[in-house]
């Protein structure tokens, strides 16, 4: 029942980087980093936490999606990530295929449910419903499956900060199920005051750019934006020319917090090791790992204390593209396998910013400088997050 | 690949044991829960800080685990609509009136839809699969699609499946006030005949194996969901095609367990596609036991589950014909205003 392989046929994203995947790459290339001061959140904290959001209103993201400019930023945002990740496939008239699009988000239609509450709160019989229409995360989701013409299978998983992968992994299972040809598979979220105050109230918000893995870390710098790859079977990848392989993925959970990773990464360990193992592959044979690396001291130690341990001597080159995209939650699942697959079929390995000091625990360190030309020929993408939801990724070649 | 539900738990409007018990009856737009004494699994310091969905979804899981005899599973995959609504609601409510100053941590924490599957992962130190699917009134189906991928791919394992979804203050009023509701009777509300319906909550979860023993209750057989369909002939062909992929003809089915809530719109949609496929078939319903919310089929599992286990169905489920006496298989078909319908076909074993 379950055999054949999963292949990445196309990607698109959009983050605080860059509208597109060719933005992103321009900007990791410039050694440039999203953070800022926020322009389109409206929040009490304005000027004291930085953030990455995607430079463009909702007016503005809605003509590019086709979209009222009222729906939720979310789903905006990932009606954009997704039809540039379904053109990149080159796989024609979706409606050729058994689609599914598997989506991940962690608030579904929030920024629109937190401007209601403001007249709800003060009125029941008031606030505008049309602002609680989308609130549900599989109302995002429909959105924009409605919008892209799919409709043999629709979900939505919400596992925190490992969500977007988690939805590359049910589409690949279904894939190999033989359910579906094809599955548009990733993240979307957009920034809101909900998680912006929720963050601070953790204390792990940085009131600089965040420093993923360096010593003086303190924190994480939210982001915004959306990521899917087109995930398709054996017989459609024929039909193309698929990036890479998804030969690898594993979740497994931490089992130790609410919200705080175990100081050995038991779950970041176990996920990782299930990947490798699913793949056939040992630790050498990964020429890079995209981290979680979201700059928090407890994740950036325990994540890296269990790459310590699965990969002793031979930790490859090792990234936080969050540096560069802030941490998008929900989407930074799908958008860092989006990176992930692309790094392999380009040979690039992405660089970390702002790392500076070596992290006391750790043996080895990020790579800082942007390259091209390196002969990958396994990729590893990390997420972690609350309620100890840890899942990996490995990507390969061939 | 098929399923055995080796153990399930339930906290809905009606008592655990309810089948063959007395069925509570309400009044009003909405049904409470009838909670279990939550101390036997959780602490009593913890029990206060949590939000219903988190409380009835662990005690849930964990009548299931007592049932099957299982300590810790191999995967814990289940389903929520609308995540923990408390937490969201008190934390959102905190954040508007104080304007973004002195909010506190537990709320945020306890927001997000993983917290259910990460806390009985937690409190089973269980470091197994664990996901949350959050599609509205395919939220549970996904938890059992997933977790009968997850039988196909290692037939070994034994996965906690469920669903749970709570009614807050906050929810209730909006969703009202999107006309969803009526004032009714559980008792005649299958009968009503007008729009809307009452509210419901809960939580169901099963043990799910690919091996028969002395534990199973039932199979799972199949699940399959359908996606806007385009008019109740389509719906039709799908349901018929779901049958024909599991060697079944409509007449092979012993009870069509239907997801009538008493709104008088979604109800004729099952009767339509029930005149075309099932004009001999005995038709029941559960929402008049557990109310409407968009994982209630969970209910409808548990129900049916115990309905074959036991070899009876309740007469005051029925809706048309007389109830089956020993029931081989019941589809459980549920729809969401049209929109969301799921199919899931449960067999005696």
């Amino acid at each position: 029942m379950m055999k054949g392989n999963v292949w990445i046929a196309g990607g698109g994203v959009i983050s605080g980087i860059g509208r597109d995947l060719g933005e992103c790459m321009a900007s990791f290339e410039a050694m440039r980093p999203g953070m800022a001061y926020m322009q389109h959140l409206r929040s009490a904290h304005a000027q004291t936490f930085p953030v990455v959001e995607v430079k463009a209103g909702n007016e503005e993201l809605a003509a590019i999606a086709g979209m009222p400019a009222h729906w939720s930023r979310t789903a905006l945002l990932s009606r954009i990530a997704a039809q540039e990740a379904w053109e990149r496939s080159g796989l024609g008239n979706i409606a050729d295929y058994r689609a599914g699009f598997v989506s991940a988000n962690t608030v579904g239609g929030m920024d629109k449910t937190e401007d209601f509450m403001e007249a709800f709160l003060a009125n029941p019989s008031k606030g505008k419903l049309r602002k609680v229409a989308h609130h549900e995360c599989g109302a995002v989701t429909e959105l924009v499956a409605d919008a892209m013409g799919i409709r043999h299978h629709v979900s939505t998983i919400s596992t925190a900060c490992s969500s977007g992968a988690n939805a590359l992994m049910y589409g690949a299972r279904m894939i190999r199920a033989g359910m579906l040809d094809v599955v548009i598979a990733g993240g979307t979220d957009a920034l809101t005051r909900f998680t912006l105050n929720g963050f601070n109230t953790l204390m792990i918000l940085d009131q600089q750019h965040c420093r993923p893995f360096d010593d003086t870390r303190t924190g994480l710098n939210l982001g915004e934006g959306a990521g899917y790859v087109v995930l398709v079977s054996d017989a459609v990848a024929e039909k193309t020319q698929p990036w890479c392989r998804l030969a690898g993925f594993a979740n497994a959970n931490d089992a130790y917090h609410q919200t705080a990773s175990s100081p050995d990464g038991i779950g970041n360990f176990l996920a990782m090791k299930g990947a490798l193992e699913m793949g056939g592959l040992q630790p050498e044979d990964i020429g890079y790992i995209n981290l979680h690396g979201t700059g928090t001291q407890n994740n950036d130690s325990s994540e890296g204390l269990a790459i310590s341990r699965l990969f002793g001597n031979g930790v490859p080159p090792a990234s936080s593209t969050k540096s560069f995209t802030g941490h998008t939650l929900g989407a930074s699942g799908g958008i860092e396998a989006v990176f992930s697959a692309w790094a392999l079929r380009e040979g690039i390995v992405y660089p970390n910013a702002n790392f500076s000091v070596q992290m006391k625990e750790l043996a080895f360190s990020p790579v800082t400088a942007f390259s091209r030309g390196n002969g990958l020929r396994n990729v590893m993408s990390n997420s972690f997050g609350f309620g100890g939801n840890c899942s990996s990724l490995v990507f390969s070649k061939e | 690949m098929q399923a055995f539900i080796q153990g399930t738990g339930c906290v809905s409007a009606q008592d655990s044991q309810v089948f063959p018990g007395e069925i509570r009856h309400y009044d009003g737009d909405r049904l409470p829960v009838a909670d279990p004494d939550y101390k036997q699994w959780i602490d009593i310091k913890q029990i206060r800080r949590m939000g219903r969905a988190i409380k009835m979804g662990v005690a849930a899981s964990h009548m299931s685990l007592e049932a099957a005899g299982i300590k810790s599973p191999d995967a814990i995959i289940m389903g929520t609509a609308y995540g923990c609504l408390a937490d969201t609601g008190v934390f959102l409510q905190k954040l508007v009136s104080q304007h973004e100053d002195m909010l506190t941590p537990t709320a945020f924490i306890q927001s997000t839809h993983n917290t259910v599957a990460g806390q009985i992962a937690l409190l089973l130190g269980c470091h197994a699969y664990n996901n949350t699917f959050v599609h509205r009134a395919f939220s549970l189906e996904n938890a059992l699609q997933d977790s009968l991928l997850m039988l196909a791919e290692d037939p070994s394992r034994k996965i906690l499946a469920g669903a749970t979804d709570e009614i807050t203050e906050y929810s209730h009023t909006i969703l009202r006030r999107f006309g969803l509701y009526k004032n009714a009777s559980t008792a005649a509300l299958q009968r009503s005949g007008t729009p809307g319906t009452m509210a419901g909550e809960g939580a169901a979860f099963f043990v799910l194996a690919s091996g028969k023993d002395d534990k199973s209750l039932a199979q799972l057989t199949a699940v399959d969901m359908l996606y806007r369909p385009a008019s109740e002939q389509e719906t039709a062909d799908r349901l018929l095609d779901f049958l024909r992929r599991n060697g079944l003809e409509p007449k092979d089915i012993s009870l069509l367990l239907s997801g009538r809530n008493g709104d008088v719109t979604s109800d004729r949609y099952y009767g339509t596609v029930e005149s075309r496929l099932f004009e001999s078939t005995p038709v029941a319903a559960f929402k008049h036991f557990c109310g409407e919310y968009p994982t209630a089929s969970a209910f409808a599992v548990w129900m049916a589950a115990g309905c074959l286990h036991r070899g009876a169905v309740p007469q005051e489920a029925m809706v048309k014909g007389d109830a089956p006496a020993a029931p081989a298989r019941i589809l459980v078909w549920n729809h969401h205003q049209g929109t969301h319908h799921s199919f899931i076909l449960l067999e005696k074993c």
